[in-house]
């Protein structure tokens, strides 16, 4: 079957012969149900509109709710109203025509040039607001027709809906005009002016900006609910509509009896205003109208409006079925490639098996099983669903034949799609082969946090089935996680191994440990491997070259301390890696080497293997670590960020030198001796060479920290490998947390009448402690005005924090908005697809995709000669 | 033994030619290897190139887009330069990407002649002639009000140190002042006396003499003259390409600014695009961010295809979308609708967010495929 398409959809105005010709039924009765209720004939619920009631039927077509899309009907106005949406246009309209002969107040050839020029324009794709506005302005001027020869008056448009005449220049007195006066001068502007204005004449006469009749949408589109108290509440554009027709019923009743001008007049007002606020309620200039609970109503513009409105609400992103959302938590033993789906939602969830000869019995199978996987429902092929129960699966599976389709459970090897909010990038959705499991949790291997940017404090993940076979190999090729590793957006690794992974790798190839074979056959038990070497003892790398794919590279870990010279193999920190042909000769693996962002080693099998053989690489790799980690212990406790008293002692006294050399320069402030430095007052010199003093002495504080902590504590192994936390973090809990700011600088809001920060201070103090210097430590506890401090820096990150999501979010918005409609093409450009502009001759001016880019570059062109040559460096 | 021969078989970008090059003459290997080696780099080449029918517009929006959550908000105190303000993190991206006309800190890069770099003394004259001196920088001002009179000291320090001579000044107050008032100098003091009698219009002359720009460029607010390598280079703290490009001394092909609008002006849309590129790198780099330089130059790309700046938006690419429906499912829903009805606009549902809306697939990676076949036919 061809898929068809919808060629084009074309915008035009609705004429009030079209409303007419439309609609189904005159309304005229403002009552909706009579007393029985049943929908009142000529009202709003007429069932010539449609039915939303069960028992009942169409008038029009027959059909029964649900069936029956809904018919429009319309409403004969008593007087011309104005469209809100339109005002402008008519004031633009009015101003720039003849009030006498209705002819543009320019010459025809004038004319003709700017009509040519937005013709040009069109044809381009750009924008013709520019000339729009620049005939605005020209026929506004005019104080004579140049057609007819009549003098012109100013006109003013009073938002939303009013437009007045100014009959006399001097006095500035105004004249109304009313909806049927602007009517009547609209009808006179010839169709040949119409393209000066941007109006298409073959799509609107200027007139239908005045309505005469009013198109009531079908029933469908504002079904009334029945509340718990069995009372019928109407939507907010019945409501609307119902005010519409009894003013309209008024006025025809008043002008019928001959009611004075005022009362016509008014009623003419109040049928304008419930008209503006039924298109939109959001109108400045009118208050808008309410609901009686004080609520404002939901017309038409705010249906469509907005975040949650029809187009980004309902149009652009749908509701959808065959999907599940529940927490997630890790599972190590699951592959990276996996998801563990709990039994509740497999069972829950469904996937199509599209009978055809071959696969009948396999079919069949799903139908006479009794647990899970089951079949749970068979749609004939007249398009019948039958839940399939115990009672008639044996009939049912008789019956089966080709053409049939089978919904059965979900199980195991299942290709689903796994997704976590806010899905920022294209690794936020990926494919997932299903593990159903015990227990009511996703589980996810934590190898693949990093793309979804998930951890496990509650997080929610959603899932979805792919349901026909195109969409299930496009995800099993396209969408699988092993697909993803390398991150499009800068050409690395983007899953791998993290925190516990991480240390257990540190702790396993650092040095030249060794273990017995019982140790090494029990960090390997979880990993397949058919063949291994028999020895007595295995060192750490040995073993976890075992794992190692064959590849050959060279690099710096994370844990090198960016020595002068790199001393390469003779590192005594063990700090370079050395691999070749897939064996750890030298070095300790830590996050370059396989962690998410920076994995070089993961990298290079990608490179090299492909996506299969680095999906096992990353799948052994986490359990071989973690089963390390398990076996050897690590752990961190309050007492491992404790430092001997000497080391206490050294920071007090760098720290209060520090506090006295601040003190020292206040001092040179105050009696003028401080030189600022170039471009700067002396006050900014100060706080900057302050802030710097302090800066530093947190610096030196933190590294005396760290000596006497050494390389055995776990806190330290954490931040040295890269699996979790800095020394900056360390330095904080243990010697000292430093100086604290607002927008940059020092602490200074507080007490402005004092010019202090809190009480606890003299009047322009600058010292260190008075504005936010924290000397104290994490681990020995902050004193209460510190504690203030931390907490006045503290809030500003979470406001940042606040405000910088929403931001970056309409940013990511806007570009995709702009960028989405782009695509390579076969020849190589990169073109827009509705205007077929082409933007890039070559993509990235090297055609060469950045996934698989060698981190931006085209190519590995040194991996390729050393290949060749077979030369080391 | 020259490899160019080998490579000019093979339509390789230049910058791949380069490296290779460079490569094979490192390690001089024999004509056959060398052709095996560039072979192999053409293979490679080829594989790694992007697949037709790639949503690359997509793919750069959310690289450039989703490292965007982990970047400051704060104004920092340097960048490179210690002195200068300089917005950076998000809110510059946000600034480059919305084109917006007058950057929150505007600063220029401003490289000199030869004649003038090598010489701290001769930067410091072109420096002068850059930096905005106003009146109050070099002289004493103060208001008489019973001669309803305002008089001018002149400060000759200052005035030496900018390299201002009294004629100078003389001429720049005479201009400022016009017909209002007129200027009588006595012993080296200038006094303006107003020739209306009015305590309004004295102490606005007062203000705009206080602000008088005798010497320099009205935007540029502070120069910096820092020695960079062999050479001294001026940073300033606001902008002005074009009134900086005539400053004698100023090595223009080597000055820049950061005011993208400014390049686009003075410079054209070509290096408006190159100008674009840069600050996003520079801005996301400096967050230590990794973003591929082929996203920023898509984004760049599409911000100046038609050679016009378009902001990436509203007012820029995003609003001037050929589609309505893309339009309004964008912003401004409603008037989208209205003009479009009021123009006889067609929406030929050739994008992305149409074909969603009405519920059809896209024209995008595998659903650009045109090829299908056709079942119950079997061999
Ligand atoms: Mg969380
Ligand atoms: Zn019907
Ligand atoms: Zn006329
Ligand atoms: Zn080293």
């Amino acid at each position: 079957m061809y898929p068809k398409r919808i060629s084009a959809i074309k915008f035009e105005v609705l004429s009030p012969q079209e409303m007419r010709r439309m609609s189904v039924a005159k309304l005229n009765n403002p009552e909706t149900y009579d007393d029985d209720g049943f929908p009142v004939e000529g009202g709003l619920m007429d069932t010539r509109l449609g039915v939303i009631d069960p028992g009942l039927k169409c008038k029009t077509c027959g059909g029964k709710y649900g069936e029956c899309p809904g018919h429009f009907g319309h409403i004969e106005l008593a007087a011309p109203v104005i469209h809100v949406g339109y005002a402008k246009i008519i004031a633009r309209l009015l101003s720039g025509t003849c009030r006498e002969c209705g002819r543009i107040l320019m010459k025809d050839d004038r004319r003709d040039k700017f009509i040519r020029e937005i013709e040009r324009l069109k044809a381009l794709g750009q924008s013709y607001e520019d000339v729009l506005k620049e005939i605005f302005r020209i026929t506004k001027a005019a104080k004579k027709c140049p057609h007819c020869g009549a003098e012109q008056l100013e006109i003013k448009f009073e938002k939303p809906t009013s437009f007045y005449e100014v009959i006399d220049p001097e006095t500035k007195e105004e004249q109304k005009l009313t909806p049927k006066d602007v009517r009547e001068r609209l009808e006179k502007i010839p169709n040949d002016d119409l393209p000066a204005f941007g109006l298409d004449p073959k799509s609107v006469r200027p007139e239908w900006f005045v309505l005469t009749v009013l198109p009531v949408p079908p029933v469908t589109v504002r079904p009334s609910i029945i509340l718990e108290t069995g009372q019928r509440s109407e939507d907010d554009l019945t409501h609307k509509l119902v005010d519409i027709i009894r003013i309209n019923q008024r006025f025809l009743e008043n002008r019928d009896t001959g009611a004075p001008q005022q009362i016509l007049e008014d009623l003419w007002e109040l049928l304008q205003y419930h008209i503006t606020t039924y298109f939109d309620n959001e109108v400045s200039g009118i208050p808008p109208a309410r609901h009686r609970s004080g609520r404002p109503l939901k017309t038409l513009a705010q249906r469509l409006k907005g975040k949650d409105g029809r187009f980004r609400g309902s149009l652009s992103g749908k509701r959808v079925n065959f999907s599940a959302r529940t927490v997630i938590s890790p599972d190590p033993c699951i592959s990276i490639c996996e998801v563990g789906v709990p039994e509740e939602v497999a069972k829950e969830l469904s996937v199509p098996i599209f009978v055809t000869p071959n696969n009948l019995d396999f079919a069949r199978e799903f139908l006479r099983r009794r647990e899970s996987p089951k079949a749970s429902y068979v749609i004939r092929p007249d398009g019948k669903r039958i839940r399939v129960i115990d009672s008639n699966r044996e009939e049912i599976a008789e019956k089966l034949e080709p053409g049939w389709v089978v919904e059965r459970e979900l199980m195991d090897g299942d290709v689903v799609l796994f997704n976590r909010q806010p899905s920022l990038h294209r690794m936020s959705i990926m494919a997932h082969y299903v593990r159903v499991l015990p227990y009511k949790t996703f589980r996810l291997n934590p190898a693949v946090c990093p793309p979804y940017n998930a951890d496990f404090d509650g997080d929610e993940m959603n899932l979805h089935v792919p349901q026909s076979l195109e969409a299930q190999a496009e995800a099993k090729i396209l969408m699988a996680v092993q697909e993803h590793v390398l991150s499009p957006r800068f050409g690395g690794p983007i899953i791998g191994g993290i925190h516990d992974h991480i240390t257990g790798l540190y702790l396993l190839t650092r040095g030249e440990k060794k273990f017995s074979k019982e140790e090494a056959m029990d960090f390997l038990r979880a990993v397949d491997l058919s063949e291994i070497p028999a020895k007595e003892e295995y060192t750490g790398k040995e073993i976890f070259s075992f794992i190692l794919p064959k590849i050959s590279i060279r690099f710096k870990a994370e844990i090198c301390q960016g020595c002068a010279v790199c001393k390469e193999e003779k590192c005594e920190n063990d700090a370079f890696v050395v691999i070749e042909d897939g064996k750890l000769l030298k070095g300790t693996i830590d996050e370059k080497a396989v962690g998410a962002f920076k994995g070089i080693v993961i990298d290079e099998i990608m490179r090299k293997f492909g996506a299969a053989v680095t999906r096992k690489f990353i799948d052994d790799m986490t359990k071989l670590a973690i089963r390390v980690i398990t076996r050897l212990g690590f752990t961190i406790g309050i007492d491992d960020e404790d430092i001997p008293k000497e080391a206490v002692q050294q920071i007090e006294e760098t720290i209060s030198e520090a506090e006295k050399r601040a003190e020292e320069l206040i001092k040179a402030y105050r009696e003028g001796n401080l030189e600022p430095m170039p471009g700067r007052s002396v006050e900014e010199t100060l706080e900057m060479r302050i802030m710097q003093e302090l800066g530093k002495a947190r610096d030196r504080a933190g590294k005396i920290a760290g000596r006497y902590l050494g390389m055995d504590n776990s806190a330290v192994i954490m931040a040295v490998s890269g699996a979790r936390g800095s020394m900056l973090n360390l330095t904080q809990m243990a010697a000292c947390i430093g100086q604290q700011s607002v927008r940059g600088e020092r602490l200074t809001r507080g007490y402005a009448y004092t010019h202090r920060t809190t009480s606890h201070f003299k009047p322009m103090d600058l010292g260190a402690k008075a504005k936010g210097f924290v000397r104290s430590s994490y681990k020995s506890g902050l004193s209460p005005i510190e504690f203030f401090f931390h907490a006045a820096g503290g809030r500003e990150g979470l406001v940042d924090t606040a405000v910088r999501t929403s931001q970056s979010g309409y940013l990511q918005r806007r570009m995709i908005n702009a960028l989405q409609d782009l695509k390579v093409e076969y020849d190589g450009t990169v073109r827009e697809q509705t205007s077929g502009v082409i933007v890039q001759f070559k993509y990235g001016e090297d055609g060469v995709d950045p996934m698989k880019s060698f981190r931006g570059k085209a190519l590995d062109v040194k991996r390729i000669v050393k290949e060749v040559m077979g030369v080391k460096e | 033994m020259s490899y160019d021969a080998i490579l000019k078989e093979y339509p390789l970008p230049p910058s791949v030619k380069q490296e290779i090059k460079e490569e094979l003459e490192r390690l001089k290997p024999k004509k056959n290897v060398a052709k095996k080696i560039v072979d192999l780099c053409y293979q490679a080449y080829l594989s790694n190139l992007i697949e037709p029918g790639e949503a690359v517009g997509i793919v750069a929006a959310q690289s450039i887009g989703e490292p965007g959550t982990q970047m400051t908000m704060r104004t920092f105190h340097y960048a490179g330069v210690a002195e200068l303000n300089v917005t950076l993190g998000l809110p510059r991206l946000i600034e480059i990407l919305d084109v917006r006309k007058n950057p929150s800190t505007p600063m220029m890069t401003i490289r000199l002649l030869p004649e003038y770099a090598k010489d701290r003394d001769k930067a410091r004259e072109v420096a002068n002639r850059i930096e905005a001196t106003h009146l109050k920088d070099v002289a004493e001002i103060e208001v008489d009000l019973r001669e309803m009179s305002i008089t001018i000291k002149p400060d000759r320090e200052a005035m030496n140190k900018k390299d201002l001579t009294i004629d100078e000044l003389r001429e720049k107050i005479e201009k400022s002042i016009k017909k209002g008032a007129e200027l009588i100098e006595e012993k080296g003091i200038f006094v303006v006396k107003v020739k209306k009698d009015s305590y309004k219009v004295l102490m606005d002359t007062f203000e705009e003499l206080k602000e008088l720009v005798v010497m320099g460029i009205k935007e540029i607010k502070r120069v910096i003259i820092r020695k960079e390598g062999e050479e001294y280079v001026l940073y300033t703290e606001g902008s002005s390409m074009k009134k900086v490009m005539k400053v004698k001394g100023v090595d223009f092909t080597r000055t820049i600014t950061n005011d993208i609008y400014e390049i686009y002006e003075v410079l054209g849309i070509e290096a408006a695009r190159t100008a674009i590129i840069n600050e996003a790198i520079s801005t996301l780099e400096e967050q230590g961010l990794e973003v591929d330089v082929r996203h920023i130059m898509l984004v760049a790309d599409v911000m100046t295809a038609d050679g016009e700046l378009r902001q990436i938006g509203r007012h820029g690419v995003a609003g001037e979308k050929q589609s309505i429906l893309a339009r309004a499912a964008f912003e401004m829903t409603v008037n989208n609708l209205l003009d479009a009805a009021v123009r006889g606009e067609v929406d030929y549902l050739k994008g992305i967010t149409e074909n969603i809306i009405i519920g059809q697939p896209i024209k995008l990676g595998t659903g650009d495929v045109e090829l299908i076949a056709r079942l119950g036919v079997r061999r």
